[in-house]
């Protein structure tokens, strides 16, 4: 057992940023349910909104990144 | 972030986990990830060759071979080397019209070379023993960069003064107007940061989390009682993040390029 309770309370914080990512899953889970949602009501009109999607995961998940970011920030630059 | 930093310290951790009691990790996830000096073990400068800028000419030398060698014969029935890069060709020259518009094909040259560039890094850091470039902020700061520039630059030179309208939405209600150009113009100006971090947070983790996996596969010859039971988990699990991670490899050089493509629209449009 050694460290000082800086170092403690800098991975306590990484642990608990982590938390964040479970948000991003709600996120990402979502937009991909509601997605395949309104895909099986209206095949056809599914394909053109791939893209669409895409676009909607990428922005939930960059903030479950950002969490992430913080974790390592906390574990290798504080 | 300081890449060197980070990896004195994994370098550390390593070495008190391989010290340590039987059953840890043998190496630091995040080992991959330091930058080394080709040549030497002097410190990394500013023009010193180092592992990045081998894997990032790894990456251009097969974008060339794909794109230039692989189409030189120009087959009326094509092969499959040129199949794959007219497929690769028309899939962004679509997503370019569909996206951004007839009037951005133009800037579709540029925006190959993006999504080239990322899918290739992506994929040959999957590769043992290679080093994901695009796990860097160092390096995807700077194509987001570019890209925000050139977005900024491109909607003021076509609009004028008028690009300014697309903080200004016309749709919104007058009193409301005012708060959302301050939200639209902190989201235009963190554009940058989440573009970059998304492809590199998503690199570095998903490559960590396999080098984390392929740590527990050796356990049969740390301790033969919890072995048995881990390896064989472990190495099947590696085998599905691997592949997860060929899938998030693409979809982020996709998502990467979409977005790109995105930002475009509003600088060849900016009238909501």
């Amino acid at each position: 057992m050694e460290g000082d309770i800086v170092q403690m309370g800098a991975y306590i914080g990484a642990g608990l940023a982590c938390t964040g990512m479970g948000g991003a899953a709600v996120g990402v889970g979502h937009v991909v349910g509601n997605y395949l949602s309104g895909a099986l009501r209206n095949p056809s009109a599914a394909g053109g909104q791939i893209a669409t999607m895409f676009i909607g995961i990428a922005f939930s998940e960059a903030l479950g990144i950002f969490s992430f970011l913080v974790a390592l920030l906390l574990m290798f630059a504080v | 972030m300081r890449p060197t930093r980070a990896g004195t310290k994994g370098q550390r951790m390593a070495t008190e986990a391989q010290g340590g009691e039987s059953g840890g990790l043998v190496f630091h996830p995040m080992d991959q990830f330091i930058v080394r000096p080709l040549f030497g073990d002097g410190g990394v400068g500013l023009f010193t060759l180092t592992n990045v800028t081998l894997w990032m000419a790894i990456a251009v030398a097969a974008i060339f071979a794909l794109l230039v060698l692989g189409t030189s014969k120009r087959a009326i029935v094509p092969g499959r080397t040129q199949s794959i890069a007219e497929l690769a060709y028309d899939f962004i020259r679509k997503m370019v019209e569909d996206v951004a518009g007839k009037d951005a094909l133009p800037y579709f040259p540029y925006i190959m070379t993006l999504f080239m560039f990322i899918v290739f890094a992506n994929f040959l850091g999957l590769l043992p023993m290679a080093y994901t470039t695009t796990s860097h902020i160092a390096v995807t700061a700077v194509l987001a960069m570019l890209v925000f520039l050139t977005v900024t630059i491109l909607g003021f030179v076509k609009h004028g003064a008028g690009f300014l309208s697309l903080f200004w939405i016309s749709a919104a209600p007058l009193p409301l107007r005012p708060i959302l150009a301050l939200i639209e113009v902190i989201s235009y100006f963190v554009r940058p940061v989440s573009h970059s971090i998304r492809l590199a947070g998503n690199m570095m983790a998903g490559h960590a989390v396999i080098k984390v996996f392929a740590a527990f596969a050796p356990m049969i010859a740390i301790s033969v009682g919890v072995g048995i039971l881990v390896t064989p988990l472990s190495i099947l699990a590696i085998t599905a993040i691997y592949a997860l991670e060929v899938l998030v490899s693409f979809i982020q050089a996709y998502v990467f390029t979409i977005l790109t493509c995105v930002y475009l629209r509003d600088a060849l449009h900016p009238h909501h």
